[in-house]
């Protein structure tokens, strides 16, 4: 009788190919994904590039050596200059400047040398005083900001080798009782060759360096956009795991959809005055109200028991809740209307959605992939969810930085 | 437009891929009038009846409604439909479901309200108009479904097979209601499998087979052009019919099988009595003996070469 059972359902099982997808292809499929995002991530080849604008205030030859060699390092992308409107680009300034690119999202980080770095760019101990790198940060990546730390001692070690034992020699001249006249010129005449020789060869690229307590260099990170936030991060959470549930609800309120021509009740309903734009109108203007009533809901749990500052962001919420419910919901009616059956749907919805929130952020921060996955995860409208609520929790931007890229320049310009 | 005929179709052609569902099919019918259309499964009742509410798109021919196309929106007022399937909102109210349906239909307001509440009466779901549809009976819900095409007010009915699975009581009261509104002045399509339906209801009836309407007429009408003035006699002996008396029975184009006799008779005081001496003359003792009118049925039988529900 168990036998009877089991053997009824292996032949339903076979029958149906939606179950049958369900159960052994998808799994595949959405493991095969996951294995390429993470396998991309983990090679050396496709390792991401921190971009940082740097702002040298000190023009002088130790600090342009200092960026220049920057500039050189693999793990960084480098750049001074900003796009301006007519599509083309200017030097950024100076370090309101940079900051500005970073509270607008274009660079995460920022570097400004200070003037006086040139002449003492190295330190020994925390006694030492001088110049102080100041970087500016967007934590929304938190890992940026230390791996771009340990990538400034190391550049600094690599590219000026001579300033380096310099100092050293000034430093032991000073505590260590005195250098006499012939000492000087010999240690004075290695320096020289040092640094003829750093000249010759340039400084040793290499992948990323480490973290470390009291550098080389002095620096001082500052947080340009979290400082004032109660609860960065989760902002970015509520954004990410709203979309994705955003999107399983829409493409199982779409099966309904499903479920009404099974019955005929579709039919029927277009046999009345009822036209096809119309009621694929009133669908959509339900599952959006709904699915912006659920993201209220999420915030506001999110407000108050999270430290998620809703109230001081409701019009940026409402135009974010609102196009992205739309999105959304308008995306659940395609996969119904692509699938015959409810368990083709299911099958459907649950690997588009799983893929798309995994490229688009919505399981894990984008900054973890690898830079040809996360152009991948543009594409996904979890994306441009997670960037546009962003903008308004995160970036504090004004209504209009929620426009598309292009449109908002034509505004900004207007 | 009021002088226009309820439903004119002209040579209507539709195939889905290489099936061809309707094959030229030309219909009208008069104000107030029912027709039944009967037709095996697969005939092409239920695109004939999708084609007049827009819902099919036919390759070639045309559909008016009281002069109009199908999707014209006065045509879609004139016009209402009578799934096959249950087609409402399960979860939903029979009062709800009305509601919602006369909606669509353009009713709002107190007109709106009117009409739910008259259809709750007629349907005599008055009682139970707040309860989940999904636990009516299956009568209710068929009635509910009738209403739901109805609760506009519309003067041409297309109703699709209406009294699937439903029990003797409850198809009563449906074909009730349907006396009621072809009282009313309103024109029926009436798809149906079920003859005693069609013979009950309908004015004329249409058989359709292979997408091509076959016969039309009124059911005296049909079983005279196609079975004439015959009636069949059927003559149950108590033991097999011997072979001499069968082959003089065949002879006189009967059919044998063991010991039940069939004939075909135009005159039955003539012929019966003839038959009855053979048998006497033979031995053979008779156990049973009926003579019937021709049906529908049998009709239908002489027409499509097929039973109605095969």
């Amino acid at each position: 009788m168990i036998f009877a059972v089991a053997r009824t359902h292996f032949a339903k099982l076979k029958r149906d190919r939606a179950a049958f997808v369900l159960a052994f292809v998808v799994p595949v499929v959405f493991f095969s994904v996951f294995a390429s995002i993470f396998r991309g991530s983990s090679s050396r080849a496709t390792t991401r590039q921190i971009s940082v604008v740097v702002v040298d205030e000190d023009r002088s030859a130790n600090s342009a050596r200092f960026v220049d060699a920057l500039k050189r390092e693999k793990g960084l992308r480098v750049f001074d200059t900003r796009s301006v409107p007519g599509g083309r680009t200017a030097p950024v300034a100076d370090a309101t400047a940079a900051e500005a690119m970073v509270r607008s999202g274009d660079a995460p980080l920022a570097l400004i040398v200070p003037r006086g770095f040139g002449s003492s760019p190295i330190r020994f101990g925390p006694s030492n005083r001088g110049p102080t790198l100041t970087v500016l940060a967007d934590t929304s990546d938190p890992i940026a900001p230390q791996v771009f730390y340990g990538l400034l001692q190391k550049v600094a070690m690599t590219s000026m080798p001579d300033v380096m034992a310099e100092t050293g020699i000034e430093q032991m001249d000073r505590w260590g009782g005195g250098l006499t006249a012939e000492q000087k010129a010999t240690l004075q005449k290695n320096v020289d060759r040092l640094r003829q020789e750093t000249r010759r060869t340039g400084p040793a690229a290499g992948g990323t360096g480490s973290d470390s307590d009291g550098g080389l260099v002095a620096v001082n990170v500052r947080d340009v956009l979290g400082e004032q936030k109660k609860n960065p991060t989760v902002a970015v959470f509520a954004a990410g795991l709203g979309v994705m549930f955003l999107l399983f609800s829409a493409a199982g309120a779409g099966g309904a959809l499903i479920e009404e021509v099974e019955s005929g009740t579709l039919d029927r309903v277009l046999s009345t005055r009822v036209t096809m734009t119309q009621l694929l109108l009133g669908k959509l203007l339900y599952l959006a109200t709904v699915a912006v009533a659920q993201l209220t809901v999420m915030f506001l749990w999110g407000e108050l028991f999270f430290g998620l500052e809703l109230h001081s962001h409701v019009p940026g919420f409402l135009v974010m809740a609102v196009v992205t419910a739309l999105a959304a919901s308008a995306f659940g009616l395609v996969l119904a209307a692509l699938s015959r059956t409810r368990m083709q749907l299911v099958a459907l919805s649950n690997l588009l959605i799983l893929v798309m929130s995994a490229l688009g952020g919505s399981m894990f921060p984008r900054y973890l992939l690898s830079e040809s996955v996360q152009k991948i995860g543009l594409v996904t409208l979890n994306a441009w969810a997670i960037d546009g609520f962003m903008k308004v929790f995160w970036r504090d931007e004004p209504l209009v930085a929620l426009l598309p890229h292009r449109l908002a320049r034509r505004w900004e310009v207007v | 437009m009021d002088e226009a005929l309820p439903l004119e179709i002209t040579e209507l052609h539709k195939s889905f891929g290489d099936r061809r569902a309707l094959d030229g099919v030309s219909l009208t019918f008069a104000a107030g009038e029912i027709l039944g259309l009967l037709g095996p499964n697969g005939a092409g009742k239920t695109t004939l009846v999708r084609s007049v509410v827009g819902r099919v798109r036919p390759d070639s021919g045309t559909v008016r409604v009281f002069g109009r196309p199908p999707d014209d929106s006065r045509s879609k007022a004139a016009v209402g439909y009578v799934t096959q399937e249950i087609a409402l909102y399960p979860l939903l109210s029979p009062a709800e479901n009305l509601s919602a349906f006369g909606r669509f239909q353009g009713l709002a307001g107190p007109p709106l309200d009117e009409a739910v509440g008259q259809s709750l009466q007629w349907t005599g779901l008055a009682e139970r108009a707040k309860e989940r549809t999904e636990r009516l009976s299956g009568g209710m819900k068929r009635r509910l479904n009738i209403a739901a095409g109805t609760i506009h007010g519309p003067r041409l009915l297309l109703l699709d097979e209406p009294t699937v699975g439903v029990d003797p009581q409850s198809r009563e009261r449906i074909y009730q209601m349907i006396e009621e509104l072809r009282r009313g002045g309103v024109s029926l399509l009436y798809t149906t499998h079920y003859m005693e339906e069609a013979e009950r209801l309908c004015d004329r009836i249409a058989i359709i087979d292979h997408g091509k309407i076959i016969a039309l007429g009124t059911k005296e009408e049909l079983v005279r052009s196609t079975l004439g003035a015959r009636q069949t006699l059927t003559i149950e002996t108590e033991a097999p019919v011997p072979a001499p008396l069968k082959a003089s029975l065949e002879a006189r184009g009967g059919t044998v099988t063991d010991s039940t006799v069939h004939f075909s008779v135009t005159e039955p005081a003539r012929e019966i009595p003839e038959l009855l001496a053979a048998f006497r003359n033979d031995g053979v003792r008779i156990r049973d003996l009926a003579l019937k009118t021709a049906t529908l049925e049998a009709v239908f039988l002489q027409l499509t070469g097929r039973e109605l529900r095969e």
